[in-house]
């Protein structure tokens, strides 16, 4: 018995909207497998986990303000990924902003002025952007992998930043802990409603994923970036600078990452840590993809990868499950999607018998493009 | 006059920093030149870390340990497998995934484990010959992985260069259609990479976990599994060149810790960062040698094969 996959004529739009669906439903069942031989009832798990943090008004603000970030990094993502650039460094262009933007309140701890923050946004967007730039210089100047120098930029971000709040940005009256000075009122991203947890910083995400759906689909921008991603000889020929869109789209990610990086700090957090994100860089790869690219899908699927931290934390405290099981589950997704996104390309089926050997074949040919 | 005990404890320290990178590089080596791109390395690697620590502690014998560290490995490239060469699947995407759920699927097992000392690879001990000043620890006096890293490296090059089976590897890598239409099966020769190169990730992060740091703490591949990415790169796809820079980057991860340890005061974290660094750098100055890396590097290194009916 064996997988035949055959190529469809045109890449089929009912099953990219259908694939996601899927690929969520057979995560639940992994997950039902995955309770139930831990020794919890999956039912109950499964509620805890994905229906619980929904029913109350303080975890649906939760949602929201974990789901912003992912947003805002995944749009940036989905740019890159678009223009086939394997950004995966976005953990360090998020920190990365978190540092520069940081720069002013730390150093000027009593300036209080409404330029601030503004000042603040600008300046975490360009450290975004600038660590963002690292990894398309080196790939159109010495065609070094963007892949493994971005991820490798992001370990050392990480680095610098526990070097900082343990070294020189530590809060002299912090007993040694190693944080920052709490930010000033001013540094500080607004609330949304007095006593609630929504901070300014969760519209940025709903505006820059509104733009983008924008820009992205009408714009000559766009549509180079879209060639270029799909098809770099069109691109070629098209007289679209290839380099200069490599590097305008990690300019756009790392600073998308970067503004989300301060609001988690400014909005969120309100002083610098060695751990600010729980790994929104990552998990972000997981919402461009299960968001098709597309900024709008985006928006849902952060929102559903945020239930999962919120999940995790919920599973942990009612049903003390590990808050691991978050990372599993986020893993096991990204495969569910890959796995069903053949069905938009190929129809498949199950063959018995063996192959003939010897028989010549173009198939793949038309492969190459859509990989 | 620096004396032998300073060099012998740096070239030991220095070959139990190589030996994880060179072991998982060497079944990458493999995997690539079969035209698969695994970027699951360092998912591979963590699931072999706590795999062996655990199977280890739990029956008491590093043998079993590093058997299962291997095994581990290799039980997880497989959904890699199942994706990329049955489905077809985006490489680059499919593995990133697997990092994501063996660090996830690593540190849930792992949490029962946290804090337990663990069983130390046992070294080598022969009477004489490890007695020896500097060349006997070294040479004579390391545990069963150091050896066997070496002859994967020896026996991967003659695999490539010298076998039939080895040769029809690197057919596929270079043109699945050429190797297809002449009859090979594609699919079972980039299975069989693909397994190799998981129980070699497996053995590498197993390596971590019961002779490095015999202790399991989460995420201690720290990376690990994207350096020996980016030393196969490195090594242009030829396995003497991947021993070689794993050995150039083991050394520039001790190097900074006995500088630290001679009174040079430089932050812990600068030093950590080095091998990241080096990294890029390596990437910088290799890639810019262009054909260098068209030589060597497999054609359909990272596209989707779908057999032509």
């Amino acid at each position: 018995m064996r997988l035949e996959l055959v190529p469809r004529a045109e890449r089929s739009t009912a099953m990219a909207l259908v694939s996601p669906v899927i690929a969520i439903g057979l995560t639940l069942i992994f997950g039902v497998v995955l309770f139930a031989s831990l020794g919890v009832n999956p039912a109950r798990a499964l509620y805890i986990y994905f229906v619980e943090p929904l029913t109350k008004a303080w975890s649906l603000e939760e949602l929201v303000v974990k789901a912003s970030p992912l947003v805002l990094i995944a749009v940036g993502l989905a740019i890159c990924f678009r223009a086939n650039a394997w950004n995966i460094g976005a953990e360090g262009q998020f920190t990365a902003g978190a540092i520069a933007g940081s720069v002013l309140p730390i150093y000027f701890p009593d300036f209080q002025s409404p330029v601030l923050l503004p000042a603040m946004l600008v300046m975490a967007m360009a450290g975004g952007a600038l660590y963002g730039a690292i990894p398309a210089i080196l790939k159109n100047r010495f065609s070094a992998n963007e892949i493994l120098t971005s991820l490798m930029l992001s370990y050392v971000a990480l680095l610098i930043l526990d070097w900082l709040v343990r070294g020189p940005w530590r809060d002299p009256g912090s007993f040694n802990f190693p944080e920052s000075r709490l930010f000033n009122a001013s540094a500080t991203l607004p609330l949304l409603a007095e006593g609630g947890r929504m901070h300014v910083g969760i519209l940025f995400g709903l505006i820059i994923a509104a733009l983008a759906a924008w820009r992205l689909g009408v714009s000559v921008h766009g549509f180079a970036i879209k060639v270029t991603g799909e098809a770099p000889r069109a691109a070629r020929f098209a007289g679209f600078d290839q380099k200069r869109i490599i590097l305008a789209v990690f300019v756009i990610a790392g600073a998308l990452a970067g503004l989300a990086g301060i609001a988690e700090v400014s909005g969120t957090i309100g002083q610098l840590r060695p751990e600010i994100s729980p790994g929104y860089g990552f998990t972000a790869i997981i919402v461009a993809f299960l968001g098709r690219l597309n900024p709008l899908g985006i928006v849902i699927a952060g929102l559903l990868l945020a239930l999962t931290f919120l999940g995790g934390e919920a599973a942990q405290i009612t049903l003390g499950l590990s808050d691991k099981v978050t990372r599993l589950f986020q893993g096991f997704l990204l495969f569910m999607i890959l796995a069903c996104d053949t069905l938009i390309a190929y129809r498949v089926s199950l063959k018995f018998g063996h192959r003939a050997a010897g028989v010549t074949g173009t198939a793949d040919q038309k492969m190459v493009s859509n990989g | 006059m620096v004396d032998a005990g300073i060099i012998t404890a740096i070239a030991l320290t220095v070959i139990t920093a190589s030996t994880p990178l060179l072991l998982a590089a060497i079944g990458e080596l493999v995997v690539e030149r079969s035209g698969v791109l695994n970027l699951g390395l360092e998912g591979m690697m963590i699931a072999g870390a706590i795999g062996g620590f655990a199977a280890a502690n739990l029956t008491g014998s590093t043998a079993i340990g590093v058997g299962v560290a291997a095994v581990a490995g290799a039980v997880l490239s497989i959904p890699f497998g199942i994706l990329v060469i049955n489905l077809a699947a985006n490489q680059v995407a499919t593995g990133l995934s697997l990092t994501l759920f063996g660090l996830g699927a690593a540190a849930m097992v792992g949490e029962p484990f946290l804090g337990t000392p663990g069983l130390k690879l046992p070294k080598l001990d022969i009477p004489g010959l490890t007695d020896l000043q500097v060349i006997g620890p070294v040479l004579f006096g390391q545990d069963g992985l150091v050896y066997l890293s070496f002859v994967l490296v020896a026996a991967t090059s003659w695999f490539l260069t010298r076998s039939r089976a080895g040769l029809t590897l690197r057919a596929v890598g270079d043109s699945h259609d050429s190797a297809h239409n002449l009859g090979i099966s594609v699919r079972k020769v980039r299975w069989m990479a693909v397994l190799f190169g998981g129980a070699c990730a497996g053995l590498g992060g197993g390596y971590l976990s019961l002779a490095y740091t015999p202790l399991w703490t989460e995420n201690m591949t720290a990376g690990r599994g994207w350096i020996a990415l980016a030393l196969v790169v490195f090594s242009s796809w030829l396995p003497w060149r991947v021993a070689i820079g794993a050995y150039l980057f083991g050394a520039v991860t001790i190097l900074g810790f006995h500088a630290q340890g001679a009174g040079i005061r430089i932050p812990s974290q600068f030093i950590s960062a080095l091998p990241y660094l080096a990294t890029i750098v390596v990437l910088v100055i290799i890639s810019r040698n262009k054909t260098l890396l068209r030589v060597n590097t497999p054609a359909c290194l990272g596209k989707p094969f779908v057999p032509a009916r």
